[in-house]
């Protein structure tokens, strides 16, 4: 046996059956050994970081981990955004790269990287394997580490004559023996009685839900808690589905383009109760503003996250999911009639909405509303980054956990597509839908190649804009309209472009085409991409403007920041309106069609 | 932000991990607990922080730690690097400076390292600290007895001698090492290297 062979039967071992990459010099006895056996799906990408992506969106929908691999040097690099992107997600893969041979490393060989020094901060574990006998266990530790704990990416570089050389014998590891990492530290109960006389006591509670809810599969155990304290849930972008939306305690997501309701909640809260989540600042905005009124519980499984943003008066180092459990059975059943009315009138007050002008113009937030119609909410929806995946967010309501994949703390474009792909080899019996911008499909389009070759059937909703449409929205808001670098209307022709494919490309202007051509592609076994030609001055409603609190909410075009309905005025003298009065009015359409200049 | 609960918190001491001590429920760098503050107040929050890490033998451990300083925007004073009693485990003894909230998140991105086994804020430890110097100095006939007094006076060895210098060897605390280079000074000093700090905890307790 040789190292490659070790490597191939160790993935066995961990139940590895799918993995993504591309072939190269220092990776070739890794492919030779993968040629010649069947029992891992080798599914050969168009670009590595597509096979990353890949690999990120099968650990997402399924909660396995996720294996890609590439060659050394230009292989390794290309991966390095999807490594970042895990790592910043806490999404759960292994990537394995070739590496040149050992006596070459150093020395600039051809297509040598530091691939081990280059991942080293966006991992949370990485190896360069120096002896082949080494591989079982490394692979063993590996993929423990990257699901354990905090998930996220580990990195084996693997050096050719490594991969090449024997091994005398094949023993897996039963057991690792990492004397550094203790991931497995059950939650103090001081810790919970203490969360659960804060509960008690709350009078306004808001349950502040994350991806750790998705990451622990603690979906079901948090309706049960929720419903017990009869207290309303908000979620993050990466927690979306780990609550069912049209809940009535949902609040949906909060935030920089949260619902209102839930933002002012959060604002009028007692008590805060973090849940898998991370204070970032697209949640908190301003985070010395953020629930300034709630004593906050923290659940998180990475003691770094406690205390790092927010100050927490019960801060519970533990996996959420037996952390709700616990919390479960020792609270006392609650009824918080008076604010869940209160927020029903938020509700009523400030529903999402957008404005349909009549004039026959395709609004995107419609095409959402019609798939999440169509689907029931019961698909798995990818997103890339952008004013889309915003409005993905608000307005498809998953009723199903690892169901809404997205790239959240490092909004990688050109994620959307290949994630899609990942998660439908995981989940080949579930509906998968990528909602996609014409800016960012264009980064990682080459996976139509793989999409329609392995014949795996992802559906993609292309919202096009025209432009680079979150970008125009800040330069429309806070560059006083002063256009630069957005216009992507020399697209080329989506629908034909994935007919060169070989998938099917529709496009779509009119309003009332909108459901049938969902149903269409529906039906359609094969990869079809769905080109909506949407308004492309449409801008995502609400926002709170970043490093700012929830005061600075918009709701609409007309930019005026709205206090609180029936606050109690808490704070809220300062309410201003924050887009800065344009000395400009033009939409940027108008200047492209008045031809002014290439923007 | 309102911290009038932390009463609630703070009675419990959750099970640990032999690797880890805990505040609240929450892991933090191990701090021994004895002996007086060992604190050096700098500018503002700014603190001179002692601490050692303890972590695997491994290549590209000390890369994996450094960064974790550098990202934080936390100077090295001083970095001591050696193999220990057990052999698949080194101390990294650490001197650096930094405001006590940042110093306290990155000794948790420390600890989030897997090859990282332990680490310990020396703040309030009794410890031995020392440091060795190797001073190299200009030294003409005329300027030697001098040197050598200074030197005795230090109970420093001197462990070269040429024509025109002298190779001076002193270990001691930062403090006493400094003084004697400040000494030194004022016959040029040629040369210097020194090992930075390395610490040990008084008596039984283990370091
Ligand atoms: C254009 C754009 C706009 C955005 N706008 C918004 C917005 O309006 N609102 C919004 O919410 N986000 C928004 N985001 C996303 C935002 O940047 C963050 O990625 C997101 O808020 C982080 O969500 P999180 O804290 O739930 O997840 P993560 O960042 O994944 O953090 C999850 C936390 O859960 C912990 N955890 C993991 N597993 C467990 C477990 N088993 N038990 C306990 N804890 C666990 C982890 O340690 C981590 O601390 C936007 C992103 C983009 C690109
Ligand atoms: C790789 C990468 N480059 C740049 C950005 C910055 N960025 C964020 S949103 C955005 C525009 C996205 O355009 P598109 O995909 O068309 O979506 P839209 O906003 O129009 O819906 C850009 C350029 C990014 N997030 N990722």
């Amino acid at each position: 046996m040789d190292g490659a062979e070790a490597l191939l039967e160790s993935l066995k071992r961990e139940g590895v059956d799918v993995l993504f990459g591309i072939s190269g010099g220092a990776i070739l006895p890794i492919y030779d050994a993968l040629g010649k056996q069947e029992d891992i799906w080798s599914i050969l990408t168009r670009h590595e970081q597509g096979a990353g992506h890949m690999a990120e969106g099968y650990a997402r929908a399924t909660g396995r981990v996720g294996v890609c691999m590439g060659t050394s040097g230009p292989g390794a690099t290309n991966l390095v955004t999807a490594i970042t992107d895990a790592f910043m997600d806490s999404t759960p893969i292994v990537v394995i790269t070739g590496q040149v041979a050992t006596p070459n490393i150093g020395k600039d060989a051809f297509q040598e990287c530091d691939t081990f020094g280059i991942t080293m901060p966006v991992v949370k574990h990485n190896y360069l394997v120096r002896r082949s006998s080494d591989i079982p266990r490394i692979v063993k530790e590996a993929f423990y580490l990257a699901r354990t704990g905090r998930p996220g990416p580990v990195l084996i570089d693997i050096p050719k004559d490594i991969s090449a050389g024997p091994l005398d014998q094949f023993l897996y590891p039963e057991t690792v023996n990492l004397r550094g990492y203790n991931p497995n530290l059950p939650a103090a109960t001081e810790q919970i009685k203490a969360a659960a006389k804060l509960i008690a006591e709350a009078r306004q509670p808001v349950l502040y839900v994350g991806n750790g809810i998705n990451a622990a599969g603690a979906a079901d155990e948090l309706l049960k808690l929720a419903e017990k304290i009869d207290a309303p849930v908000t979620t993050t972008l990466l927690g979306r589905g780990g609550f069912p939306a049209g809940h009535q305690l949902s609040l949906d997501m909060l935030g920089m383009h949260g619902t209102a309701y839930a933002n002012w909640a959060v604002h009028e809260a007692d008590l805060l109760i973090a849940l898998g989540a991370r204070f970032d600042d697209r949640v908190t905005g301003d985070p010395k503003a953020f629930a300034p009124n709630a004593k906050v519980i923290h659940v998180d499984i990475d003691s770094a996250e406690l205390g790092k943003i927010r100050f927490a008066q019960v801060p519970i180092l533990g996996d959420v999911k037996s952390v709700i459990n616990q919390l479960t059975e020792v609270v006392a059943p609650k009824k918080h009639t008076q604010w869940l009315e209160r927020i029903d009138e938020w509700k009523k007050a400030a529903p999402l909405t957008y404005e349909n002008t009549g004039t026959g113009k395709l609004k995107p937030q419609q095409v959402i509303a019609e798939l999440n119609k169509a689907t029931d909410g019961e698909a798995i929806v990818t997103t890339d980054v952008g004013q889309h995946q915003m409005w993905a967010a608000q307005y498809y309501n998953p009723k199903r956990t690892r169901s809404f994949i997205t790239s959240g703390g490092l909004g990688t474009m050109g994620y959307g597509y290949p994630a899609a792909i990942g998660a439908k080899v995981g989940c080949i019996d579930r509906e998968v839908w990528c909602i996609t911008g014409d800016g960012s499909f264009q980064m990682n389009l080459q996976e139509l190649a793989t999409g329609v070759l392995y014949d795996i059937p992802v559906k993609i909703a292309l919202l096009n804009n025209s432009s680079l449409g979150m970008v125009r929205q800040w330069q429309k808001m806070f560059y006083e309209r002063r256009w630069s670098g957005i216009d992507l209307s020399r697209c080329p022709d989506f629908a034909k472009l994935a007919e060169a494919y070989s998938a099917t490309g529709v496009t779509i202007t009119e309003a009332d085409e909108v459901a049938d051509a969902i149903r269409e592609a529906q039906k359609n076994p094969g990869t079809v991409l769905l080109n909506f030609m949407t308004d492309a001055e449409e801008d995502v409603f609400p926002m709170i403007p970043g490093g700012k609190t929830v005061h600075d909410m918009v709701l609409d075009s007309s930019n005026k920041a709205v206090p609180i309905p029936g606050s109690n005025g808490n704070g809220l003298d300062g309410a201003t309106a924050t887009a800065t009065a344009s000395t400009y009015t033009s939409e940027w359409t108008d200047d492209i069609n008045a031809g002014k200049k290439k923007i | 932000m309102s911290e009038t609960t932390t009463e609630i918190i703070k009675s419990n001491v959750p099970p640990q991990a032999d690797n880890m001590m805990m505040e609240n429920g929450v892991p933090t760098i191990v701090s021994n607990g004895v002996g007086l503050p060992a604190v050096n107040v700098m500018s503002g929050n700014e603190q001179l922080h002692t601490i050692s890490i303890l972590v695997e033998n491994q290549p590209g451990v000390l890369a994996r730690v450094s960064h974790v300083f550098a990202r934080r925007g936390f100077n090295i004073e001083s970095l001591a690097v050696s193999r220990t009693e057990d052999p698949t485990v080194s101390r990294m003894t650490v001197v650096v400076a930094g405001d006590d909230e940042a110093f306290t998140q990155m000794g948790k991105q420390l600890l989030k390292l897997i090859d990282v086994i332990k680490v310990i804020d020396h703040t309030r430890d009794d410890l031995v600290g020392r440091e060795l110097a190797l001073i190299k100095v200009k030294a003409d006939a005329a300027a030697r007895n001098e040197i050598m007094q200074i030197a005795s006076v230090f109970r420093a060895n001197l462990v070269d001698i040429s024509e025109d210098t002298l190779m001076v060897e002193m270990t001691g605390k930062t403090d006493k090492v400094d003084a004697i280079q400040r000494m030194l000074e004022k016959f040029e000093i040629l040369e210097l290297v020194r090992t930075g700090l390395i610490v040990l905890v008084r008596g039984p307790k283990q370091t």
